[in-house]
């Protein structure tokens, strides 16, 4: 076994890892970017090399500073966590090149498994099972093959992307038509009108195993069902999967061991499938999509079910140790769930979101893996992760419902998160029967993504604490009725105005529309009109936050922070989140129409072009191409009227 | 030390008088109520649909939110003018912004659209009197239409009308009390004067109004026409004129700045007295209504009164065998040090020589003063007159004038004759004065005012030989009784500004403890005693 080893990562999983490493007297060395400097998982190891930089390829992915910090430190190993280096083929052989061993799988591995058609060539060879279709150059006996693949089937524009020049055909009397269009559709998007033609899965499900070898053998830990997904991003995972026969089960771990033996597999790995489950899991429908070559986001529903820390076994097996077990010592006892935490701003359609973690606290009955801590901040440089929380059960039902729970406790103040998102899923009618698929989400997901709405107790809740009352004595003192003090609570709607009576210390009565509640703050809670409740409230230095079941965040703008004479309004183009800017359009003295764009901010990937909101002239531009702004930054200004 | 209650709050007494008290309380209150709420349903509607704040939530949003409010004069003006004028259209009190005490005096636009009343005036200098004298900033919320016209001969020229307002911003300012206003509505003619006289001054936009004659009075003088805003909205005077400083979006804003004005000040408060961790009294304040009797007339130990409102009912009392019509001593109010000066009966020669040389002992140490008055005054009688009562009360009676430790005085009973100037009567200038409910202040007792005017009408009577009945000196002397009932009701004190209001006297010690600390603003300094008459 190694005696130090370095984790060239970051947040939730460098932590996870150091953990199995400390419980096994490993010592850890982390390293870090300049933003990560003061990063939980920096102190949790017992030494770190800073990496400089913001930006993942400013820091995370310079491999040979990684590499070095390991030589500099005495490493004799590195754990690639996963994402950044981890699937790396050409790190895999520079740490090796300096006497260092990689955790994870060879080079060569990794690399079979990285070119997609060439894996699935591979697997198909070794007998694993994949997409029926056809990918052949001719183009003139497509219809034969369609019938030879069977219905129903897609057709697909080799060039293809986005949905251009798809289409799913149910069966053989609609082929042609659906041929040509796809075609001109195609033509006229990539200019190549070629096709492929794969077999459609009409009931998707996304099934994954995991295995671990040791580059000669390997054993399967069971599988996954990952189906709950938007946009191909993994929201709720669980293990086993709903519905899971033994002959399923057998079928795909077997599968599933072929292909990482047929890669000489070492370490921990997961084969992705997906399932048709349009006539339930049967044996004969689930077909190889890839292999991921490396520690998963949601491994630990493996390690619940199977009681096996997977980061203990990579160390082992990447020291040289065999396989700790054979297959038939591995079993299954309950069911675990995993749900991923970011900050996203659900409502505005899942946009990453940044901010510092004013109050941050997990249920106790959860596992959490974090990489934050209260009072840590989310940059906008890397994944919003915030925590993955992972409950395990006797039975389904009971591990669900302990989701639930355990979300619902979870409370986090200071950025906008998929809490509410999360709950709503667990709630989920179809989920809570087993019964997904990976388009259950995007189906539902307006209610899914509705935000709760406060009731008028949480608004009287929130109202009191957005007051910042004096305590002391003489709180709420006066000769006879009391002040009334008008509080306008910010809620995701429109905005509400409650008025608060101080009556005493830590006493209120609070006027809302159309009903008055009487709040009392003790030391034991809060009581509602009399009644101890369960919720929390807790005053950021933006607003207030009410946990009660859901987390119900109330802006309390700075009274000062508005102006007669500061201007503002439409005549502001703000950048609306953190990002790049990625191009400026106009210039000072420039005359805009509404609508026009003014720039384009690139962010998480997405380039969101920001227009000007009426007709004028540029005043300002206070940003460049290449910039990284906040959320909120000025950007643009047009000249006011009178200007 | 500590004082110990012999009254039983399960005795018929102490319910009998609760019941008393609770009544006489609860008239107090149903006036307080009816001023607070304006001008009326109709002429607040009117104000709201304005966008304007009403003036009370104005004074909530101006002030830290929970921190105890010192309204004074909450019911001026009950009773007067026909009840145009509840709470003599004007809020006023010490409250806290940032923590600083700060006298805020608040124009309700609601009642005649804020005009001065001559009670409007003597509110708004008792206010500034009280600013002064406790060295409290002052933060003037304007929505006012100046003076009121119809009374404008008591409310324009005399030396304490509505000039002085502006002579007392001076002043003030010069003190180095500073001046803050808030132009939330018009600040018309003479009113233009309070904006404009203030160290830093503050106007919503588009609302507030500033101008030394409004456009109807232009258009009439000069054939100007011109809209308000143009004349002296809050853009013209914070870009072109320069009579405000900062220019709000509305009134919320408006008192949002005030406030961070006020957080600007830099000021500290003075350190004056030794304070000690506060107690709570070893008897419940709330049993003061069951223990003062429902009728002036029955005596009863003022230590009782006593005990429950200073710091576990402990209470160092001073010449405890002298003079025993007045207790005197030493006690703490939520930690801070007061020395009591308490009637326990008529005011003998002793009595009024043991209370001057108690506040000698306070001017001399810096202790605050707390009168507890229930006097009906100094003992008459060829006896005491010979000894040279009017001596002895005159040596009570100066050390009391002259003393420079802040003094505030409570009304717990009767206030008559020259018992209420030995007492730091309002003419004594304590730094607040307030009244309980079941309290009585004039010259003399009705039926001792009645009777001298029927012992002057018999002599006359009987001088001539004439006789005159039972009957008919009674006839006689019931107007007089009732005009003293009437008059020397707290409801009329306070309506009048004799008082700084009426207090529930379950709060009398939170009062008390809120003035001293309004009055420790200032700091305290050595008292210079006129001469006494030994």
């Amino acid at each position: 076994m190694f005696t130090k080893i370095l984790i060239a990562n970051r947040s939730e999983i460098a932590c996870r890892i150091i953990q199995t490493c400390a419980r096994l007297g490993v010592r850890t060395v982390a390293v870090h970017s300049d933003v990560d400097a003061g990063a939980r998982h920096v102190s949790l190891a017992d030494e770190a090399i800073s990496l400089g930089g913001q930006t993942p390829a400013e820091s995370y992915l310079k491999g040979d500073a990684i590499i070095a910090a390991a030589t500099a430190t005495g490493a004799q190993a590195i754990h690639p966590g996963y994402g950044f280096l981890s699937e790396n083929p050409d790190f895999v052989d520079a740490v090796e090149a300096s006497d260092l061993t990689f955790i994870g799988p060879s080079a060569k591995a990794i690399r079979a498994m990285g070119l997609k058609d060439a894996a699935k060539k591979l697997m198909e060879e070794a007998g694993v099972p994949v997409v029926p279709g056809y990918h052949g150059e001719a183009q003139d006996n497509l219809a034969a093959e369609a019938e030879k693949i069977g219905y129903p089937v897609l057709i697909k524009a080799v060039a293809g992307g986005g949905g251009k020049g798809m289409r799913i055909v149910a069966g053989p009397e609609m082929f042609e038509e659906a041929l040509d269009s796809a075609r001109s559709e195609a033509l006229k998007a990539f200019g190549n009108d070629r096709v492929l033609i794969e077999k459609y899965v009409e009931k998707p499900r996304h099934i994954e195993v995991q295995v671990f070898g040791d580059g000669k053998t390997a054993v399967h830990l069971f599988e996954r069902d990952c189906s709950l997904q938007r946009r191909h991003q993994k929201v709720i995972e669980e293990a086993p999967a709903p519905g899971m026969t033994p002959e399923m089960r057998d079928a795909m771990g077997q599968a599933a061991v072929r292909a990482a033996e047929a890669v000489g597999y070492a370490g921990a790995g997961t084969v992705e499938f997906i399932v048709d489950a349009s006539d339930g899991l049967r044996t004969d429908r689930f077909y190889f999509m890839e292999m991921n070559t490396r520690l998963q986001v949601e491994h630990p529903v493996t390690e619940e079910i199977t009681g096996v820390d997977l980061v203990e076994w990579q160390l082992q097996v990447a020291s040289g140790q065999p396989l700790p077990v054979a297959q038939d010592e591995l079993t299954i006892t309950g069911h675990a769930f995993e749900a991923r935490l970011y900050a996203e701003d659900v409502p505005a359609g899942f946009l990453p979101a940044t901010g510092t973690l004013a109050h941050l606290a997990f249920s106790e009955r959860a596992r959490i893996d974090t990489g934050v801590r209260p009072g840590d901040e989310i940059s906008p440089f890397y994944d919003p992760m915030i925590a993955k929380l992972t409950v395990h059960a006797g039975t389904r039902a009971d591990a669900l419902s302990k989701l639930e729970r355990a979300l619902s406790q979870t409370q986090i103040a200071g950025t906008v998160t998929n809490i509410a998102f999360l709950t709503a899923l667990t709630r989920h009618e179809g989920f809570a029967a087993g019964d997904v698929d990976t388009g259950l989400i995007e189906r539902d997901i307006e209610t899914l993504s509705a935000q709760p709405v406060p009731c008028t107790r949480t608004q009287a809740l929130a109202a009191v604490a957005s007051l910042t009352a004096y305590d002391g004595a003489l709180s709420g003192f006066t000769l006879w009725a009391p002040l009334r003090h008008e509080v306008v609570l910010h809620q995701p709607d429109a905005p509400s105005t409650a008025y608060v009576s101080p009556e005493g210390q830590g006493v209120f009565t609070v006027e809302l529309e159309s009903v008055t509640h009487q709040i009392a703050q003790t030391a034991e809670g809060w009581r509602v009109d009399g009644a101890k409740v369960s919720a929390d409230v807790i005053q950021t230095p933006t607003g207030v936050s009410v946990f009660w079941g859901n987390a119900y965040h109330f802006d309390v703008p700075d009274p000062l922070a508005r102006g007669a004479d500061a201007g503002g309004g439409s005549d502001m183009t703000l950048a609306p989140m953190p990002g790049l800017v990625k191009t400026v359009s106009v210039k000072p003295g420039d005359t805009v129409a509404e609508g026009d764009r003014l720039a384009v901010l690139e962010a998480m990937k997405m380039e969101h072009t920001l227009r000007a909101a009426r007709d004028g002239v540029i005043a300002e531009v206070t940003t460049q191409a290449g910039a990284q702004v906040k959320a909120g930054d000025l950007l643009v200004r047009l000249r006011g009227e009178d200007e | 030390m500590k004082l110990t209650s012999l009254i039983s709050p399960t005795s018929p007494d102490f319910a009998q008088n609760e019941a008393a008290n609770l009544k006489a309380l609860d008239i107090c209150a149903a006036a307080a109520a009816q001023a607070a709420f304006g001008g009326g349903e109709a002429s607040r509607a009117r104000h709201t649909s304005r966008g304007k704040m009403l003036p009370r939530d104005r004074v909530a949003g101006l002030l830290d939110p929970g921190a105890p409010f010192l309204e004074v004069g909450a019911t001026a003006a009950h009773g007067l003018y026909d009840g145009a004028a509840p709470a003599a259209g004007v809020i006023a009190g010490v409250g806290q912004v940032h923590g600083q005490d700060v006298m805020v005096i608040c124009n309700d636009a609601t009642v005649k659209g804020g005009t001065y009343f001559p009670m409007t005036v003597k509110k708004h200098l008792r206010a500034q009197e009280i600013a002064a004298e406790n060295n409290l900033p002052c933060v003037y919320l304007v929505d006012s239409g100046g003076a009121n016209l119809p009374n404008q001969d008591e409310v324009f020229p005399d030396r304490d009308h509505f000039g002085r307002i502006f002579y007392n911003q001076a002043r003030m300012s010069a003190a180095g009390v500073p001046q803050i206003a808030v132009v939330m509505g018009s600040c018309t003619a003479g009113g233009a004067y309070v904006p404009a006289m203030s160290d830093v001054t503050i106007i919503v936009k588009e609302q507030g109004t500033i101008f030394l004659a409004g456009p109807p009075l232009v258009k009439a003088a000069t054939g100007e026409v011109v809209t308000a805003e143009e004349l002296g909205g809050g853009d013209v005077h914070t870009r072109l004129s320069g009579v405000a400083d900062y220019l709000a979006e509305d009134d919320a804003h408006a008192l949002a700045l005030a406030r961070r004005a006020v957080a600007g000040l830099n000021r500290a408060k003075p350190g004056t007295v030794q304070w000690q961790s506060p107690e709570d009294p070893a008897y419940d304040p709330a049993e003061l209504l069951g223990v003062v009797p429902a009728d002036l007339k029955t005596p009863y130990d003022i230590r009782e009164v006593i005990a429950r409102l200073v710091d576990g009912s402990r209470f160092d009392e001073f010449k405890p065998r002298f003079g025993e019509t007045l207790v005197t001593g030493f006690a703490h109010i939520r930690g801070c040090p007061v020395g009591i000066i308490a009637n326990n009966g008529v005011l003998f020669s002793e009595s009024a020589q043991k209370g001057a040389h108690f506040v000698e002992l306070c001017s001399q140490r810096h202790i605050p003063l707390v009168f507890l008055q229930n006097i009906t005054g100094f003992m008459v009688g060829k006896q005491y007159e010979n000894e040279g009562i009017a001596r002895h009360g005159a040596k009570m009676v100066t050390a009391v004038a002259t003393t420079s430790v802040p003094k505030v005085t409570m009304v717990v009973g009767g206030s008559f004759g020259a018992g209420n100037y030995g007492m730091s009567g309002r003419a004594y200038q304590p730094r607040f004065m307030w009244s309980w409910p079941n309290s009585r202040i004039s010259v003399m007792g009705g039926e001792q005012a009645a009777g001298v005017l029927a012992t002057v009408r018999r002599d006359g009577i009987e001088r001539k030989g004439g006789t005159w009945s039972a009957e008919d000196e009674a006839a006689f002397k019931k107007p007089t009784i009732e005009m003293f009932e009437e008059q020397s009701h707290p409801l009329y004190a306070s309506a009048r500004l004799w008082d700084d209001g009426i207090i529930d006297p379950r709060k009398a010690r939170d009062v008390l403890f809120l003035s001293l600390t309004a009055a420790l603003n200032a700091p305290i300094q050595d008292t210079r005693f006129g001469v006494f008459r030994m």
